[in-house]
C-alpha cells in the first residue's frame, strides 16, 4: 500500500497527512509539478493554503499538473482523500460536488468537533461506519468550510448516501449547509472533509478516530 | 490588446457574510438606510483575445456555481 500525498506551495498539513498514512502503510510526498503518480494505491490531497488561497480557495490549485494526473487517477477508480484546502480543490476541480465558503462567523475556527460518520461506504469495497452511525472526535480548523450546494443537489446527495460526515448537532462551526463537513462523489471513490483526520491519530493528541478515515480509505484502495 | 474588468460577485440567495458584516457596520457610523450589501471581486486584465475572457472567467476567476460575473470593456477609459 503506498499513498501519495500531494504537496503544493502553501500547503501546511502534508507532513501530518504523510505520518497518518504511513500508519497504515507507505507513503511519499507529490510535488505539485509531478505527473507521475506511478505505483501509488491512494492519494490525499491534504490542508493548507494552495498557492496561497489567492482568488478562492483552491482555484488555483486545480491547474497544477498533479491535480491534472489526480483527476485521471480518480476518474479511473483510484481512491482520493482530500482533507480541508485538500476538499475545497477537489470541489474546485469538480471531482466533489458543491463549494466550500467563508464560514458564516467570518472568523477562522479551530477546535475539536464530533463527526458523525453517517451511511458512510467510504470506497467502494471499503468497510462501511454505517451501521451503527459512529462519532469520531476530529479537529476543525478552517476560515472557508461552509459547505454549500443548491438544495436539490443536497437532496440528491442524501438520498444518494453521498453525505459521508455531518458535525453533530450543535456543533456545525461555520454554517455548513445540513451540517455537511464531508462528501464522496456518486462513485465512492473520492472523499472530502473540512476537518482533520490526520491530526486524531496519536492519543497524544487527544483522539486517534481519524486512523479510521484512513483505514477506510486504505481499505477501499486494497479491495 | 483589449482591456477589461471583470466583477464578480456571489450569486443571489447565497450567504455573504462580508456583506452582511459592511451592513451591520454603517449604522454605527451614521450611515442609515442602506441594504442589501454584497461583497464581491473585480479583476482588471488585458487580453490579446478577448472572445476567450468567459471561459476564463468560468474557469478560473468565477466559480459559476456559487459565483456570478460580468465583463466590461475599458478600451478607451
Amino acid at each position: 500500500m503506498l499513498w501519495g500525498v500531494v504537496q503544493f506551495p502553501g500547503s501546511c498539513d502534508e507532513r501530518d497527512a504523510l505520518h497518518a498514512c504511513e500508519l497504515s502503510g507507505e507513503a511519499r510526498l507529490v510535488w505539485h509539478e509531478e505527473r507521475d503518480l506511478g505505483g501509488i494505491d491512494a492519494i490525499v490531497v491534504p490542508g493548507g493554503f494552495s498557492y496561497g488561497d489567492y482568488l478562492r480557495a483552491g482555484a488555483i490549485a486545480r491547474f497544477s499538473p498533479a491535480m491534472e494526473a489526480v483527476a485521471e487517477f480518480a476518474a479511473a477508480g483510484g481512491p482520493v482523500l482530500g482533507i480541508c484546502n485538500g476538499f475545497q480543490v477537489l470541489c474546485e476541480t469538480g471531482l466533489l460536488p458543491g463549494a466550500l465558503l467563508l464560514n458564516e462567523s467570518m472568523r477562522f475556527t479551530c477546535r475539536q468537533v464530533d463527526l458523525l460518520a453517517e451511511a458512510f461506504s467510504p470506497l467502494e469495497g471499503g468497510k462501511s461506519f454505517s451501521e451503527p452511525v459512529e462519532t469520531l472526535s476530529i479537529p476543525a480548523k478552517h476560515g472557508e468550510g461552509r459547505y454549500w450546494a443548491p438544495e436539490k443537489t443536497l437532496d440528491e446527495l442524501e438520498a444518494s448516501g453521498q453525505v459521508a460526515f455531518r458535525y453533530a448537532p450543535g456543533q456545525n462551526p461555520n454554517g455548513s449547509a445540513r451540517d455537511i463537513a464531508g462528501v464522496r462523489n456518486a462513485a465512492g471513490n473520492v472523499l472530502g472533509l473540512m476537518p482533520h483526520p490526520e491530526h486524531a491519530v496519536d492519543a497524544m493528541t487527544g483522539s486517534t478516530n481519524g486512523l479510521k478515515v484512513f483505514e477506510a480509505v486504505a481499505a477501499g484502495a486494497l479491495a | 490588446m483589449a482591456k477589461a474588468r471583470v466583477l464578480i460577485r456571489p450569486k443571489e440567495g447565497i450567504l455573504d457574510p462580508q456583506g452582511k458584516a459592511v451592513e451591520r457596520a454603517l449604522p454605527a457610523l451614521g450611515f442609515e438606510g442602506v441594504g442589501h450589501v454584497r461583497v464581491g471581486r473585480m479583476v482588471e486584465l488585458e487580453a490579446d483575445d478577448p472572445a476567450r475572457l468567459p471561459e476564463l472567467c468560468e474557469k478560473l476567476l468565477a466559480n459559476p456555481l456559487i459565483e456570478d460575473y460580468e465583463i466590461e470593456s475599458i478600451d478607451g477609459a
